[in-house]
């Protein structure tokens, strides 16, 4: 087998050494009812490399890639073109085949990527300090909940309606042992600013608050100043929890820190990650400096090696599970280095101008298109203020609609039945995502085939 | 100084010269290159990305545009390619030799499972796609757990956590959840002391007390404090088996028989399953829970810290309560349960435990390991991995000490403590530099707690005998030297891109960021 170094010769000598009569006589202290006497029943065998790769290439061909489509599906996860180079870098074997950098002396290669990454995304966030990243974004919402509960002591969290359904089910999910209590609303398809109501989130601010958990741009792809809502809750003991799902929308629009912001969390994966069905992602996760040690991850910090030369260690570690077990701030054990990697050569190659031009790029293209969907008989767009993502209301189910747009060859959004179904209010409603990929041919067989599908 | 000479004048030896310590204008040593951070090399106005321009539209952004200066220095391609390899060979890796990290499982990563997680009917698909577009990703997802409900025994799989701690917490929420179903308001969990930290910090995050349970002289869970602990309170047990002192626990059956009798739950931590992969079967010893750490078991790379993937084998009593989504086969072909569906294809499902599917990536990745060793393959993996940990065990056992060496054979990772340096003044962590040094990646060091200065070494299968040949040589040429005198080994590493690393002052004051004039 291609992946076994050892011969049977090898075997021998080894047993041997060992003086051990067999294999066998190595797991003697499996119970004889357990131990199996072959391999196990209903699996194949070993198989060649071109026998797999005949297999999987198969079962990949059975779907519609993003690349070959017209292409318009947002809603938490972004088709974006990631730089060769960004892939080249994450397939160093250095990179690829290391593991967390325990042993700083020879890990110096990871730790300043770590570095690195923190600085871009606190600066890209507009906050003091970031960590080493998180699983994916719905992750790093919940542990951000947490975070506020430890730093306020309260522990009445308040999710706006505009956050993606499925953040709110992850929190919803962790929070049924933990004490917080979620109050959550329904999003409203309302003209000009759909999704949540701002102001509805202010007063139900209270002296129990000890977050405001609101999505910028929000799941709708509305955007809003979030200032006023900073103040209240600031005046209520009560700290804003951001969290952004399009990180590239930062290179166009006042980030969360300028907003007033005490947590920002957020999904990275439109930086290097590419689409992946949903993960490998990279959890964002920045906060003020006052209040990092609350924060959950793990933080790469600067130092001296012994001869004097800067150098970089995983720090502050007494928050963290393998030193303080169940005292610990978190559970999380690893994070998403090498996805933290991607995203972070994938910014270093685009530096402000480039991020600057795409995040440019991707607003002009979106208002451009829909502007033209909002002509269509029948469609309205919903937004007023928005970056690479808006809300048509379809007047009639839209997923029904967008199934039909994907059998003439569109992947034109996500219907809002699919992401909150049951809501009769909401069933009409159509997430459309731009993005520097959609070409000209792809913006005209969109409005042809939702054209068609409405007529 | 003399030197011979050729005809053009260029020495072709070196004929005299002392080879002193010279200090460089640069810092470098030949292919030891410094490197300096981004934020001092970059430039707000580089970019090594070509864009198409900006069509001209009025925005919309709704008076929010972001105006002030973020400082984000962006560096040219070959710029951007070089900061990268330069700061990637600061690194070791097992692309580069033996990473023995006990508990960790760093073995070979195969690159046709880079390739084929590479392919655009995988990587390039959305997760909320219409699910009649991505039938053959659903068909991987549905495939791969078919493959690890059979090698584990177990009757369901949870596929989305995305990591192992993650997977503990999804089995730990499903036992919670399994309990308010039946209004059952048991909330201690045992943990033996040699669990790893992960299993306390996930017992507590879902509301309950944690005991620890001891080990015994053996280094196994000591039954009979376990057995005599047992009652109406106790919800659960998290057991790793093979345990974290890399042992087989023999009573596994007999304890899970006796906590189901009692009411409660076993919880077992599946990192060491490497060890037993192909050959036992977690399902035929009682377990309810147990997560497989893809990216150890199953070769998915570990990638300096994630992403990992942590799927979770339930029992037939948990899961009902296993997370949306999930893949379901129906006469249409394969269909991903989410909310629209949950409520009458999943009523007791405790929710979601992440955005959206998984980690794809990885379940490729795995899959294509698995159809790569196959069922026989994967047997040998097991008997290969606990082969060489017996190995490295006796050809050191008689410098090292290995405090359960003498109750029989380990599984796939040898456990040695520091007491043989005892009154040296040296201790794990110096053996560890001094290792660094001689070219290798450490083994893990003070973990588990339950033995003084332990060192754990983990090889797995994929290292020949003459890669563990030289791993022991170092390891047999640094403790007698270090017996010999001691006091030159309190500085190591040496040779290392960095000296010995202050962590005091790293965690006294933070520097988590660069700081400078454009920030």
């Amino acid at each position: 087998m291609r992946y076994l170094p050892l011969s049977d010769a090898d075997r021998s000598a080894m047993l041997a050494t060992i003086g051990a009569p067999s294999v066998d006589a190595l797991f003697a202290d499996v119970p004889a009812s357990a131990v199996l006497d072959g391999p196990i029943a209903g699996l194949p065998n070993h198989a060649s490399e071109m026998a797999v790769e005949r297999a999987l290439v198969k079962m990949a061909a059975k779907n519609a890639t993003a690349s070959t489509t017209p292409f318009f599906v947002g809603c938490g996860a972004y088709k974006h073109h990631v730089p060769a180079s960004v892939d080249m870098v994450i397939q160093r074997g250095e990179f690829l085949t290391a593991y967390t950098p325990y042993q700083p002396e020879i890990a110096q290669g990871t730790l300043q990527v770590l570095f690195e990454f923190q600085t871009q995304v606190a600066r890209l966030t507009g906050m003091e300090v970031a960590n080493a990243s998180m699983y994916d974004g719905s992750t790093a919402m919940t542990e951000a909940v947490f975070m506020a509960r430890r730093i306020t002591r309260k522990n009445k969290c308040i999710v706006s309606a505009g956050v993606h359904p499925h953040y709110t089910s992850v929190l919803k999910t962790l929070t049924r042992f933990t004490g917080d209590l979620v109050e959550a609303g329904t999003p409203a398809l309302t003209r000009g600013a759909p999704g949540d109501d701002l102001s509805g989130l202010i007063a139900a601010i209270d002296a129990d608050t000890s977050c405001v958990v609101v999505q910028n741009p929000n799941l709708f792809g509305h955007i809003a100043d979030l200032t006023p809502l900073a103040d209240a809750c600031h005046k209520a003991g009560a700290l804003l929890i951001v969290v952004v799902t399009e990180i590239v929308s930062l290179g166009a629009i006042k980030s969360p820190g300028e907003m007033g912001a005490d947590i920002v969390v957020g999904e990275g994966q439109s930086l290097g990650a590419g689409l992946n069905f949903g993960g490998p992602y990279l959890g964002l996760f920045a906060c003020r400096e006052k209040h990092v040690r609350q924060a959950p991850g793990r933080l790469c910090g600067e130092t001296v090696d012994a001869s004097g030369k800067r150098g970089f260690v995983l720090t502050l570690s007494t928050r963290e599970q393998h030193i303080r077990r169940e005292k610990a701030t978190s559970n999380i054990c690893t994070n998403s280095g090498l996805i933290a990697l991607a995203f972070s050569a994938h910014l270093t190659l685009l530096g402000e101008k480039g991020l600057r031009h795409l995040a440019a790029l991707n607003h002009a293209r979106a208002v451009q298109l829909a502007e033209r969907l909002g002509r269509i008989p029948g469609v309205a767009l919903l937004n007023g203020a928005f970056f690479n993502e808006f809300t048509l209301d379809l007047g009639r189910e839209a997923r029904p609609v967008v199934r039909k747009l994907a059998e003439k060859g569109v992947l034109g959004g996500v219907s809002l039945g699919r992401l909150w179904p049951g809501h009769k209010a909401l069933e009409t409603g159509m997430i459309v995502a731009v993005t520097e990929t959609a070409t000209d041919e792809d913006f005209d067989a969109f409005e042809d085939a939702l054209d068609e599908v409405m007529a | 100084m003399a030197t011979e000479m050729n005809n053009v004048g260029r020495p072709t030896r070196l004929v005299a010269g002392t080879g002193a310590a010279v200090e460089t204008f640069t810092g470098n040593r030949a292919l030891m290159l410094e490197e300096p951070l981004l934020f001092e090399r970059g430039s707000l106005d580089t970019s090594g990305v070509d864009l198409p321009p900006v069509p001209p539209v009025p925005d919309r952004l709704g008076g929010l545009a972001r105006d002030a200066v973020i400082g984000l220095p962006g560096f040219s391609e070959p710029e951007a390619v070089r900061h990268y390899t330069r700061l990637s060979r600061q690194n070791y890796a097992i692309d580069l030799g033996i990473f023995p990290l006990g508990s960790c499982t760093m073995k070979h990563n195969p690159r046709l499972n880079e390739k084929m997680a590479r392919l655009p009917g995988f990587a390039d698909i959305h997760p909320l796609q219409p699910q009649s577009t991505v039938q053959g990703a659903l068909e991987l997802i549905d495939v791969l757990a078919d493959w690890l409900m059979k090698l584990t025994g177990m009757p369901a799989v949870a596929m989305s956590p995305k990591a192992g701690a993650h997977g503990e917490l999804c089995g730990m929420v499903a036992i919670r959840a399994a309990l308010d179903a039946k209004n059952d308001p048991r909330r201690v969990v045992l943990v033996p002391e040699s669990a790893h930290g992960t299993n306390p910090a996930t017992a507590a995050f879902c509301g309950f007390t944690v005991e620890n349970i001891p080990a015994n002289a053996r280094g196994r869970v000591d039954l009979d404090a376990l057995l005599a602990r047992l009652g109406p309170d106790v919800a659960a047990v998290m057991i790793t088996n093979p345990n974290t002192c890399g042992l087989f626990e023999p009573d596994l059956k007999t304890i899970a028989d006796a906590v189901h009798a009692a009411g409660g739950y076993v919880y077992c931590d599946g990192a060491n399953f490497n060890a037993i992969v192909g050959r036992v079967r977690p399902g035929d010893l009682g377990v309810d829970a147990m997560h497989i750490n893809l990216h150890k078991t199953f070769s998915t790379p570990h990638g300096g810290g994630g992403p990992g993937s942590g799927p979770v084998v339930l029992s037939e009593a948990l899961a009902p309560f296993a997370p949306i989504p999930f893949v379901r086969k129906t006469a249409k072909g394969l269909e991903l349960v989410e909310e629209d569906t949950a409520g009458t294809q999943a009523p007791d499902s405790f929710g979601r435990m992440v955005a959206f599917h998984g980690q794809m990536g990885m379940f490729v990745r795995a899959l294509s390991y698995m159809m790569s060793h196959g069922a026989d393959g994967l047997r040998q993996v097991a008997e290969d991995a606990v082969l060489n940990a017996n190995y490295v065990l006796a050809s050191l056992k008689d410098i090292y000490t290995a405090p359960f060496a003498a109750s029989g054979p380990c599984m796939h990772e040898a456990l040695f403590s520091d007491d043989f340096l005892e009154g040296t003044g040296l201790t794990t962590l110096d053996l560890a530099k001094a290792l660094i040094d001689e070219g290798f990646h450490p083994m893990t060091m003070y973990f588990p707690l339950v033995v003084h200065g332990a060192m754990l070494v983990e090889p797995t299968e994929t290292e020949s005998k003459a890669s563990l040949d030289q791993l022991i040589g170092a390891m047999r040429h640094v403790a007698t030297k270090m017996l010999e005198d001691p006091d030159a080994w309190r500085s190591a590493p040496h040779f290392a891109p960095r000296r010995r690393l202050d962590e005091t002052q790293a965690a006294r004051k933070p520097v988590l960021g660069y700081k400078d004039q454009a920030a």
